[in-house]
This record gives C-alpha cells, structure tokens and sequence, in this order.
C-alpha cells in the first residue's frame, strides 16, 4: 500500500500539469455554457409568454425537444450538425472557414440544452411576480421598459434562483459528457494519466473529488446567494 | 434511410441476433436501475434524518458523494476503477460479478438514483403536516407501523412530480451505458453510423426511440399524479 | 456575437460545394488512442508515426496542419460534415468506406492479428474484443460471431487493452504493428503474445489519408506530398524511428 501511494504521488507529479488544464477546460466549458444558456433561457421565457403564437410554438418545441432527448445523443447531433450547416454557409457566403472547435462545440451544445432548462425556471419564475407588480410600474409612469428592468426583472431573478442553482449543478455534472465527444476535459485527462497502470483508480477518485469539491463550493455560493437574495422557495433538495 | 430502417430495425427494438439490445435493453436498464434504487432509497430516506447520528451520517455522505459527482465517472469507477484491483479479481463472487458488463452499469445507476431518490423522499418526508403525525401517533401508530401505513405512502405520492423528472433523467442517462459496451439505443444508432455513414438519420432514428418513451413516460406520470395527488389538487 | 448569428443564419443554406481551391490549412482528423501511430505523450502532446508523418506533408506542401481529435467512428462523418479536411488515422482502405469517401495513395499498409495470452485456444462462448468502426469489427461480426464467439466493441483501442487486461476478454483483435507497439511492447502487454496473422478480403492492409469524396485537387496535392517524403527519405528516417526493421510500404 505505501509503495503505490508513493507511485501515486509521484505520477501526479508528472501529470499535474495536465490535470490542471483539464480542470480549468471543464470550469471555461460550465460556465461559458451557463452564460449562453441564459441568453436563451431569457429569449425562450419571453417568446414562450409573447402573444404571437407562432413564437410561442417554437420555444414549445424548442424546450419539448430538448427535454425529450438525451443530452448525449443532442451532443452528437449538434456536433456534426452545427459544423456541417456552418460549412456550407460561410462557403455560400464566400468567408474563410469557421472552425467550430470541441470547446465551442461543447459550449454550444451544453447552452442550447440548458438554454431549454433555463427557459422553463425563467417563465416560472416570471408566472410568479404578482400582476400587480407590473401594474404598480405603470401606474408610477415607467415605460414598459423602465418598469422591467427596475421593477419585474430583480424579483424574477429572485424567485427563479433556487432553479437557476439546481440547473447549474446539474450543468456542472453534465460538462463530463463532452468527453465522450473528444474534449479534452478532467475525466479524459483523469483516463490518460492512469491508463495503462494500475493507478486508473487513483486517478478516477482523484477527478470524482475534484468535482465534488467543485460541486460544494458551488453549493455554498449558492446557498449564500438565497439567503441574500432568495425568497426561500420550498423545494425539496436537490 | 430505407434501408437503415430496414437493416436497423431489429437491433434499434430489440436484439441482435446476441443480446438484448436497443431499446429493450435501454427500457430495462431504465425500468431496473430505478427499481433498485427506490427499493434502496425507503429505508435510507427514513434513516436520513434519524435522530440516531450513526444512522444519519452514513446515509447523508452516501447522497453527497453519489449526487455531487458526475455519473459518467461513477460508471468509469465501477466498470473499470474497481475490476482493475487485483483483490476484486481473485474473489470468485467479486469477479464474476464485475466481470458483466451490465452488472457494473446497473450497479453505477442504481447507486446514483438511489442517492437522487432517497433525497426526494427525504424532502417529502420533512414536508409532511406535522400534525398528520401526531394525530397517528394519538390513533396507536407507532414506529414502524407509522412509517408502513402513514409516512411512507404519503412522501411516495407527495415526490411523484419530483420523481417524474428523476425517472426521465434517469432514461436519458442510459445513453451512457455503450461507454461500458452496453449495448442501448444509442450504441445501435452509433453502429449504424459507422456502418452507413447516414449520421443524420442514425441519430436521428435514436432520437424519435427518446421522444416517443419519454412522451409515454411523461403522459404516465401525469395520469398517475390525477389519480394520486387528487388530495393535493394539483390543478391539471 | 458573430458566431451567434450565423450560427441561426446557416440554416436557410443547403447545397454548396464545400471544397476549397486552395489549401492553406490542412485539418487532419486523428483518434490519439492508438499507439504508436497517433496518441498523446506524458506532456499531453500529439505524437506518433501517422501525426509525424502528416507534419512532414505540411511542411513538403507548405501548408499549416491543424490535428482534430474524434472517437475513430466519428472521423468519416467529421470529414462529411466538413469538421476536417482528411482523416490520417490508420484507415484501411475497404470497398465500404471507398462508396463514402476518397483515399490517398497509400500511406502504409499493415496487417491484422489477435492478442491472447499464451495457451488461450478460442472458441465459443470467448469474449473478442474490438475498435467500434474499425475493419476488424466488419470481420468479427461476419466471421467471429457466427463462429459462436462473444464479440464487444469498444470506442477507443486502449480500452479494449485495458479490458483485455483486466480478464474480462480473452482476446482482442486489431492492427498488428499497432497491437507490437502500443501494447505488446509496453508493461501492460507483458503475459500476452500475438496470434497468427489473419488474412482475410474483409481486412484489406493497405492504409491511406481519407479525403472527402469529389475532392480531387486535395487528392492530388497529398499523393505529390506523399510521393516526396518517399523520395527525399522522409519517410524512411521516421519508419526507421517507430518500426525499427520492418518495412511499412507495401507499394500497392
């Protein structure tokens, strides 16, 4: 046991580098992707409670879709698919290839995934301001706008945090998925440095306590971010 | 794609010609991984917040272990962390065991739902009125008794729209068994990719097999919650 | 922002061609996972014969190289959708893979065998394993499978060695120079031997750079890189590097 916990050490030592950079790609990926799938969230929430009904069908099957199949499976799907349509655009267009890198195909797929996610909390949290809220903005003279931003947006924020946190720890998790489509993230670099010795365990426990570590911190920020601002939703923990 | 329906279809449902595969094998990993799991999250829901420390810590870094860290790396633990100790290997009934691939994969999901699960229950419990309880509890019901015929039955249904989503999350995570040379829907729609080349519709074909189960799946919950959440009306 | 809008904008568009006239960046798609030809070494860097193999073409033609990573059955559908320019990824040429894709001249040419432990008779029931995508699946399935043998294919060819170590097969079937180098000759492989060679019409040897179909010009371009670094010795010196005394090139 002391003799392959040394080995141990010493075969850290040299991947250390290489673990630190998986690290840091499955950090850039988690929150790139969280940043994108707000952007849609908030896009799909507006077009899910807009009036026109077309709108309203696209982000229906927008959220349908994406809750319907597995993240993996629109992963490949988004991968070869984004790259082909791209392709043949920038060529249409007469541009210089865009290069869709693993990262950016990570990020893409992972926002549009959660974008899905992001925009149900979003609509729940927005069903969930009083009306008169938005009544009282106008009353006061704001501009549609005005009383938005001000007045309906950081009580949204509010109500929609503790699902916005659950999505984010599942993102979190989720970001182990790109290594099955060739990111080079933690759980990849994890295999490299332990494939072929009899330290893949190590190695393995070794990434499983890095994203666990990950997982706690978050949950701490997030925990400190409800009491500060939360409204201390009822939701069993998950 | 005629022709990736016709050469596929049988896989894509279920065999080829060797083992379960497809869908069959996606909705039993499905429908198994849960099974054990609920059956393991009862009692660790109830022991979770026992007043008996030696009871509550074990259950609680169970759940915080298994959700706090990916499931792909819980399958990569137990598919190839855990067979690749010599002590596993020499053990007869270790060895055969690990030794089946599908083994090593229901064991990683079972865990991992089990851990999901016995929070939720573990949340409905807590949620329960307090004075349901004491009202029991004044009727003669008492210990076991109380958890069999009150406590449990109500967490069960008061977790049915929380448990809904575990169940679709945990048939979207069986995409991940072909990493472990399981063969689901996904690893047929992968071996029509490389067969065929039609990526497209390979996937594509896997994607619909997804939309339809979780479409039933959902449509089932829904029906399960009118009739047994009709107390809490849940408007629908 | 760019990115956003086109990526809404492609798609209205659907057929354009998708070649390039002119090359000044060749994307060469690579499964770092099979030693010695392509994989990663301790620093995390790209290395192998096939990876040197393709830098010294760039250098020849005077282009830049940039090396994509796939899962081995995903390279073919990478270079359809246009991710990568040529698959250099020890890819046997096969009447099935030339209905979908165009090939170099060849780059190397290598046979097949299986990897057991000494004293391993097969026969039914014993579990074979494979890389998912690869020729040696289109012969386990045809052949090994209706011999009554368990056959399991694996995304990557390091862990169906990690598998085969592990006991849960009793053999695996891949590339022989590759099985020599990337696993025999390693402290993993230490306890295993290789097999027979295997012929067989359904594993051809010959190995070429994959090219998506139609695309002459970078054809063309690859099969003159290629004909140079035999010519100036190139190729030699690096065969002379991984596979000291065995001649790669077979010439067909």
């Amino acid at each position: 046991m002391p003799v392959t916990f040394t080995h141990f050490i010493s075969t850290l030592e040299a991947y250390a580098q290489l673990l630190l950079l998986g690290v840091c790609v499955t950090l850039q990926l988690a929150l790139l992707s969280v940043l994108l799938g707000l952007l849609l969230g908030l896009l799909g929430a507006a077009a899910k409670l807009s009036g026109l009904r077309l709108l309203r069908l696209w982000a229906q099957l927008y959220t349908t879709l994406v809750r319907g199949v597995p993240d993996l499976l629109l992963m490949l799907l988004i991968f070869y698919g984004a790259q082909t349509g791209l392709s043949r655009l920038t060529r249409a267009l007469g541009w210089d290839y865009i290069e869709i890198d693993p990262l950016s195909a990570g990020v893409l797929t992972l926002g549009f995934i959660y974008g899905a996610y992001f925009t149900e909390t979003f609509r729940g949290a927005l069903l969930a301001v009083p009306r008169g809220q938005f009544q009282a903005a106008k009353a006061l003279g704001m501009t549609f706008t005005q009383g938005f931003v001000h007045v309906v947006f950081p009580q949204m924020m509010r109500l929609a945090l503790p699902g916005l946190g659950n999505n984010w720890m599942v993102l979190l998790k989720a970001t182990a998925l790109v290594s099955v489509i060739g990111l080079a993230d933690l759980i990849k670099v994890a295999q490299m440095a332990g494939k072929g010795s009899q330290l893949l365990l190590p190695f393995l426990l070794l990434a499983a306590l890095i994203y666990l570590l990950l997982s706690s911190v978050s949950n701490l920020a997030l925990r400190w971010l409800e009491r500060r601002y939360g409204v201390g939703a009822q939701e069993p923990s998950r | 794609m005629i022709e990736l329906i016709q050469t596929y279809w049988r896989p894509f449902i279920y065999s080829d010609g060797d083992q379960l595969t497809g869908l069959a094998m996606t909705l039993w990993l499905t429908s198994a991984s849960l099974c054990f799991g609920l059956i393991l999250a009862l009692p660790l829901s109830i022991a979770r917040d026992s007043p008996r420390c030696w009871l509550r810590w074990p259950v609680r870094t169970f759940t915080y272990l298994f959700r706090g860290t990916p499931l792909y790396i819980q399958l990569l633990i137990f598919y190839t962390g855990i067979y690749s100790i010599a002590a596993v290997r020499e053990q007869p009934v270790l060895d055969a065991f690990f030794r089946e691939a599908l083994n090593c994969t229901l064991l990683a999901f079972a865990l991992n739902t089990g851990a999901y699960t016995t929070e939720i229950l573990a949340g409905a419990i807590r949620a329960m009125p307090r004075g349901e309880i004491e009202a029991a509890r004044s009727l003669g019901f008492d210990g076991w008794k109380l958890y069999v015929h009150l406590i449990l039955p109500s967490a069960l249904r008061r977790s049915l729209p929380y448990y809904s989503n575990e169940v679709i999350f945990m048939l979207h995570s069986t995409t991940l068994a072909f990493t472990a040379t399981v063969p689901d829907i996904l690893k047929v729609a992968r071996d029509a990719n490389a067969a065929t080349f039609l990526t497209f519709q390979s996937f594509g074909l896997a994607a619909l097999l997804y939309l339809c189960i979780t479409f039933a799946l959902v449509g089932l919950f829904r029906l399960a919650e009118r009739r047994w959440l009709r107390f809490l009306d849940v408007g629908r | 922002m760019k990115k956003i809008c086109l990526f809404l904008l492609m798609l209205l568009f659907l057929n354009t061609s998708l070649f390039a006239k002119e090359y000044t960046v060749i994307r060469f798609g690579v499964d770092p996972n099979y030693a010695p030809f392509a994989y990663k070494n301790n620093a995390g860097k790209l290395t192998g014969f096939e990876v040197d193999i393709g830098n010294a073409l760039c250098k020849q033609l005077n282009v830049s190289c940039r090396w994509v990573e796939s899962d081995f059955d995903g390279l073919i559908p990478s270079l359809n959708a246009g991710k990568i320019d040529a698959i250099l990824a020890s890819m046997t040429v096969t009447d099935a893979r030339e209905q979908v894709i165009d090939f170099s001249s060849e780059v190397f040419s290598s046979p097949t065998a299986m990897v057991l432990r000494p004293g391993t008779e097969l026969g039914k029931g014993m579990a074979v394993g494979y890389l998912q995508g690869s020729i040696q699946e289109t012969y386990a399935r045809q052949v090994l499978a209706t011999q009554g043998m368990r056959v399991v294919a694996y995304a990557d060819q390091e862990q169906v060695y990690a598998d085969l170590v592990a006991g849960r097969l009793h053999a695996s079937l891949q590339d022989a120079q590759q099985a020599q180098s990337g696993f025999l000759r390693l402290p993993q492989g230490a306890g295993f031997v290789m097999g027979p060679l295997i012929e067989s019409d359904l594993m051809p040897s010959k190995s070429a750079i994959g090219i998506a179909k139609g695309n002459h010009a970078l054809k063309t371009l690859l099969d003159k890189g290629l004909a140079a670094l035999h010519a100036d010795g190139t190729y030699a010196r690096l065969q002379d590097q991984y596979f000291p005394g065995v001649n790669m090139y077979s010439g067909q």
